[in-house]
């Protein structure tokens, strides 16, 4: 279990994280998402102990992440792949790293294997590609063979059979009993792979829900008519308690309601119409909706 | 106790394979040796047409010992990297999370750095001294002549402290063209220049490579004399721990303080 209690940082007059409090439960895989730069990777950079919060605190199990003897049996962590010296040989930097926590050097085989490096292992990392990278700190991550897990964007670079091998691993990681946090700022990804949503924006807290729960209250449907009357429509169902909004091409978007309503006021009214039919709010655009307003750096614009 | 002894193994391990050890390591043992009999060779032809005031100033040992004066440079380099190739390529992170408490981290590495450069050390020392000595045939020394030996176990001493020394500044600067860049100047303006001005000898004796040449010296110069210092190899060792300490120290505070 993790513990995230009132965690704030500050870079001068920056704020990064502000005032976040959420718990990660074990057994279920918690999707950990926000626009680029909400405070993600800061936020799991604190919880490893490695930045300083300005305020607030993190425990893993109970304790801070400081005063664990030996962390890489409790806490396994895959932040930036690319952070691996790129002169060293793929088995040499599981190796040391097993060494530091007294980890037996047979599961730098077992974790290589698992991760499908074992036929580049003795090559030099700076030959890896992204998405070798990636799964070389994904074994280094599982080589204590611990009960917390953290994932920052484990997806980069890897190609969509890789993303189809790592959903699949972290939802047998979760399902194992152990603890999983996954980063990432694609909603679409994080709806297939996990259970619980920790939602930040601007390194505040904007939801901690289950995803059925995020996708029944953000991804709101509305029922799309099509109508060559579209001012007597309008007045029908505004005056029937329906909100009423021009959706595309000169129909209209009837909000809180559904065909069936709609069908029959359309009926009692004697009102021509062409097409009622459901349209749902993509889980990307409910997301992007959400966190529109507290967006710092968009991607692609 | 077992943390501390399982972190300086994985230290050991990162030193071991990395090449930038291996090639620091040689480049300074084949500096040291090879400017030892370059220098050696050209003194002993020279020897009889030095003036009569410097030779009596002759120290045979230490002219070997110029060698070492550029052969630290690639030692320096190594306590370097192992601090700043970290920070460069991110694996301080890696290496924080699996040791995260500072003093263990720093304190193993210290702990490998230390027996890598007086291994290294041991081999330079006695190395650059016997080739230096076989240069200058009849105008040399033995180790059995008085202050010698005291001298070479001196330059070991010097040489592993030096790559401590390094390690320290790099642990509070991060980066290697910084480190390397405040580091090098310092070594070269004072044994080439700043130690030699009398205005402000009192001050410049006391920086490491001016304590280091104190615990090298056999023959001590007179006061008025280039190479002069107020105090003897004794204390010059002394002040050359003190060097290290307070790089250690600055470097565990900074690890201690700032983020990763």
């Amino acid at each position: 279990m993790i513990e995230v209690e009132r965690l704030s940082k500050r870079y001068g007059s920056t704020v990064a994280v502000d005032d976040l409090s959420f718990t990660v439960r074990p057994g279920r895989v918690t999707g950990f998402l926000g626009p680029n730069g909400a405070g993600k990777s800061t936020t799991m950079r604190m919880m490893l102990g490695l930045d300083r919060p300005s305020a607030g605190r993190v425990l893993i199990d109970g304790r801070p992440y400081r005063d664990l003897a030996e962390p890489l049996r409790q806490v396994g962590a895959l932040l930036e792949a690319t952070a691996v010296h790129g002169g060293r040989r793929g088995h040499h930097h599981l190796r040391w790293l097993a060494q530091t926590n007294r980890i037996p050097v047979a599961r730098v085989g077992a974790v290589l294997e698992q991760v499908g490096l074992t036929s580049v292992m003795r090559k030099r990392v700076k030959g890896f590609s992204l998405g070798m990278s990636q799964r070389l700190g994904i074994a280094a991550a599982l080589l204590g063979d611990p009960p917390v897990l953290l994932f920052d964007e484990p997806g980069n670079g890897l190609d969509p059979e890789g993303i189809v091998w790592l959903r699949n691993l972290i939802r047998s990681l979760a399902a194992e009993g152990r603890t999983v946090l996954v980063s990432s700022h694609l909603m679409s990804e994080m709806a297939v792979t996990a259970e619980h949503l920790v939602v930040i924006g601007r390194g505040r807290l904007l939801a901690d829900t289950t995803v059925a729960e995020f996708i029944d209250t953000f991804s709101r449907s509305h029922v799309r008519i099509a109508t060559p009357e579209p001012e007597r429509l309008r007045d029908v169902l505004t005056s029937a308690g329906v909100r009423v909004t021009d959706a595309d091409d000169g129909a209209l978007a009837a909000h809180g309601t559904d065909p069936v309503r709609v069908g029959e006021l359309v009926a009692a009214n004697n009102v021509v119409v062409h097409e009622i039919g459901v349209r749902s709010a993509s889980l990307e655009e409910a997301f992007v909706r959400m966190t529109a307003d507290v967006v710092e750096y968009r991607e692609g614009s | 106790m077992t943390v501390f002894l399982a972190a300086a193994r994985a230290e050991l391990t990162k030193a071991r394979t990395v090449r930038s050890t291996w090639w620091s390591l040689v480049v300074a043992a084949v500096l040291c040796v090879g400017l030892a009999v370059l220098l050696g060779r050209s003194m002993a032809s020279s020897f009889e047409r030095l003036p009569a005031d410097q030779r009596e100033n002759w120290d045979p040992a230490q002219l070997g010992f110029y060698g070492l004066l550029i052969g630290q440079i690639a030692l320096v380099v190594f306590g370097v990297l192992l601090v700043s190739s970290e920070y460069t390529t991110g694996t301080i992170r890696a290496s924080l999370a699996a040791v995260p408490r500072r003093g263990v981290l720093l304190g193993a590495k210290a702990v490998v750095a230390t027996g890598i450069a007086a291994a290294v050390a041991v081999v330079v020392a006695f190395g650059t001294f016997f080739a230096a000595q076989w240069g200058l045939a009849e105008h040399g020394t033995t180790l059995a002549q008085p202050g010698v030996l005291r001298a070479v176990l001196g330059a070991c001493a010097y040489l592993t402290l030096m790559c401590l020394f390094a390690m320290g500044v790099a642990t509070m600067l991060r980066g290697t063209a910084l480190s390397l860049g405040i580091l090098i100047p310092v070594l070269f303006l004072n044994s080439q220049g700043l130690s030699n001005l009398p205005a402000i000898r009192p001050v410049t004796q006391y920086l490491p490579d001016q304590a280091g040449a104190g615990m090298m010296q056999v023959v001590t110069t007179g006061e008025g004399f280039i190479g002069h210092r107020d105090f003897g190899p004794g204390l010059a060792f002394v002040i050359m721990l003190a060097w290290v300490a307070a790089a250690l120290v600055g470097g565990y505070v900074s690890l201690r303080a700032r983020d990763a």
